[in-house]
């Protein structure tokens, strides 16, 4: 706040605080001149003219240099009240305040313009950065399955030398890699709407139970290897929430749950009103996260070191983004013993209209 | 043994050339249309007993091309489309489509949606009672049963089922649903709607949590199968 006030206010708002500034110099300078002598008040003035000039735009401050210098000329010169000007002394002073006031405003806006440059430059440098990152990540997740497709086809064409078992590998390999292809590219897509800024909520009510099992469900058959289990309580009211885009949050933790846990890991899903807020808690009795880059997991294309292919660094900020959208929190923890805990809390409405008995 | 007719309107040949192996490898006759002038003109030279629509054309959009076939064409249109957004689907499954896939579908769940439109078409008559698999609706007699065992439902679980059972594998949006089981004052109720999906997944359903019967079209609405 402080910072937008003194570094950028307002054009109006400039002109006013410099007008102001040398109008009360100069009434300061006419209660103490007979004291302090009117050369004094040129200094007193100067400074104030330098003051402005760190943080005013270069025409407040001329106007501030300007109006200084004929106000110091008219009310403080001998013979004072007029613009004529008594001695050459004076007149050569007024002639050097004149130009060092200048000189400050326009080195001051020389300084604010390399400043500028030096924070695009980084903000530059920042961006492409990230890009990097970007495309070394995309380079790596999108090219591998378009590299086994493009040679497992390959090899397919000259089918000759190949035994039916070698066919029947490799076509597997091509779908294997066009669905991780598809999920990579879904990733994306969800990635530059949030980004975009252009995602817009539709909630509507939601049974949180069917979310969690239709998502569940389209994780047969490689769920069946792990023990799963879910708890939601009977009576769990109805929420308010967007379907689609808590479809693909819970979709991309369990993916993420299977894909960093070896098969038969136990992965429990919790579901609760609590609070009049949803709260979702997933967890599994796995290795867990470094607990020096727990922080890192939800920035976008982290990936734990070492991590087993096949994901973007993209799930977990997505995951983020999307709770986000419904003002809601994730927060991921390693458990006591063993494994990773992520918690969702969202603020929402609710509705206990399927406690009443129907008809 | 197939000998029902499909007409492909997609403008990419990689699409057009990859359904038509596909579909002719199960014994379909097929026709594909580049562009939504040709597919119109297809359809009124030589109509196909089904239609797969691209909603992404270059002349037209896919939303034209079937507002002008519903206007005449009474047979199964099922929607192919790479825009997922659901206010899409939507808007084609309220202007008469049959169906929807987006791309990238799995040939299985393609067949299999084209054999349920194509069945629908086949036994649209007003049998009295109707069998899905393990359950058997009887609708002169209002009854459900599921392996032969009487299920009590309340009279709105019945229209509800009845519906979708009447149009089994559509998928009917949620706002078709509350307009025809509680009115048009009931459109915005969505949470009617999920609490008797529960309720009547709770009665017929072998596994709630896992139905075959009633499946959820995220953000679209619901599907009845026969399984």
């Amino acid at each position: 706040m402080l910072h937008d006030i003194f570094y950028n206010p307002p054009k109006k708002t400039q002109y006013l605080i410099s007008i102001i500034a040398v109008l009360s110099v100069v009434g300061i300078g006419l209660a103490l001149h007979n004291l302090i002598g009117y050369r004094v008040v040129a200094f007193l003035l100067l400074v104030t003219v330098s003051i402005l000039a760190l943080f005013l735009e270069i025409v407040p401050v001329i106007i501030a240099a300007v109006l200084s210098a004929l106000l110091w000329d008219l009310l403080f010169i001998p013979p004072r009240f007029t613009f004529a000007i008594g001695t050459t002394e004076d007149r050569f002073l007024l002639l050097m305040y004149f130009i060092i006031a200048l000189i400050h405003a326009v080195l001051t806006y020389k300084i604010k313009q390399v400043q500028k440059e030096v924070r695009l430059r980084e903000e530059k440098s920042k961006a492409i950065k990230f890009y990097n990152t970007l495309l070394n990540s995309l380079s790596h997740e999108l090219r591998t399955p378009i590299t086994t497709i493009i040679g497992a086809t390959d090899n397919l064409m000259n089918a000759e030398k190949l035994s039916e078992k070698d066919k029947t590998e490799l076509l597997s390999e091509i779908s294997i890699a066009s669905l991780r292809l598809n999920q990579q590219v879904e990733n994306l897509l969800s990635m530059s709407r949030l980004e975009s800024g252009i995602l817009q909520l539709k909630k509507d009510w939601c049974d949180v139970g069917e979310l969690v099992y239709t998502t569940l469900n389209r994780f047969e058959p490689a769920i069946s290897n792990y023990k799963v289990s879910v708890f939601i309580p009977e009576n769990l009211p109805l929420f308010k929430l967007d379907y689609g885009l808590m479809e693909q949050v819970l979709h991309n933790l369990i993916s993420n749950g299977l894909q960093h846990n070896a098969e038969g890991t136990d992965l429990v899903i919790n579901v609760d009103c609590v609070e009049e807020k949803l709260l979702i808690t997933i967890s599994d009795s796995g290795k867990g996260f470094p607990e020096k880059e727990i922080h890192k997991v939800f920035d976008k294309f982290y990936r734990v070191q070492g991590s087993r292919s096949g994901g973007t660094g993209l799930g977990l900020s997505i995951v983020r983004g999307f709770i986000e959208a419904h003002h809601g929190t994730v927060t991921l923890a390693n458990l006591p013993l063993r494994g990773a805990l992520f918690t969702i809390e969202i603020p929402t409405e609710i509705s206990y209209i399927n406690r009443l008995k129907n008809e | 043994m197939n000998s029902a007719s499909i007409l492909i309107i997609d403008d990419e040949v990689q699409i057009r050339k990859l359904l038509t192996i596909t579909l002719e490898s199960y014994n379909y006759h097929v026709q594909a249309a580049v562009n939504a002038k040709d597919g119109l003109t297809a359809v009124a030279n030589h109509p196909p007993d089904l239609v797969l629509l691209d909603l992404g054309l270059p002349d037209e959009s896919g939303h034209e091309v079937l507002r002008h076939l519903r206007e005449w064409y009474t047979h199964p249109i099922i929607i192919l489309s790479v825009q997922s957004t659901e206010e899409d689907i939507v808007k084609a499954l309220d202007n008469g489509a049959n169906d929807y896939l987006i791309k990238p579908f799995r040939t299985g769940e393609l067949m299999a949606r084209i054999r349920s439109a194509l069945r629908k078409a086949a036994t649209d008559e007003n049998n009295s009672t109707a069998e899905f698999g393990d359950l058997v609706i009887d609708y002169a007699a209002r009854i459900i049963k599921k392996n032969g065992a009487i299920i009590k439902v309340t009279a709105t679980e019945y229209s509800l089922l009845a519906l979708m059972a009447k149009n089994e594998g559509k998928v009917l949006t949620h706002q078709y649903l509350l307009n025809q089981i509680w009115g048009t004052s009931y459109t915005n109720e969505s949470q009617y709607l999920r609490v008797f999906v529960a309720q009547l997944r709770k009665k017929i359903e072998t596994d709630p949590n896992r139905p075959v019967h009633i499946i959820t079209e995220s953000r679209v609405g619901y599907r009845f199968v026969a399984k």
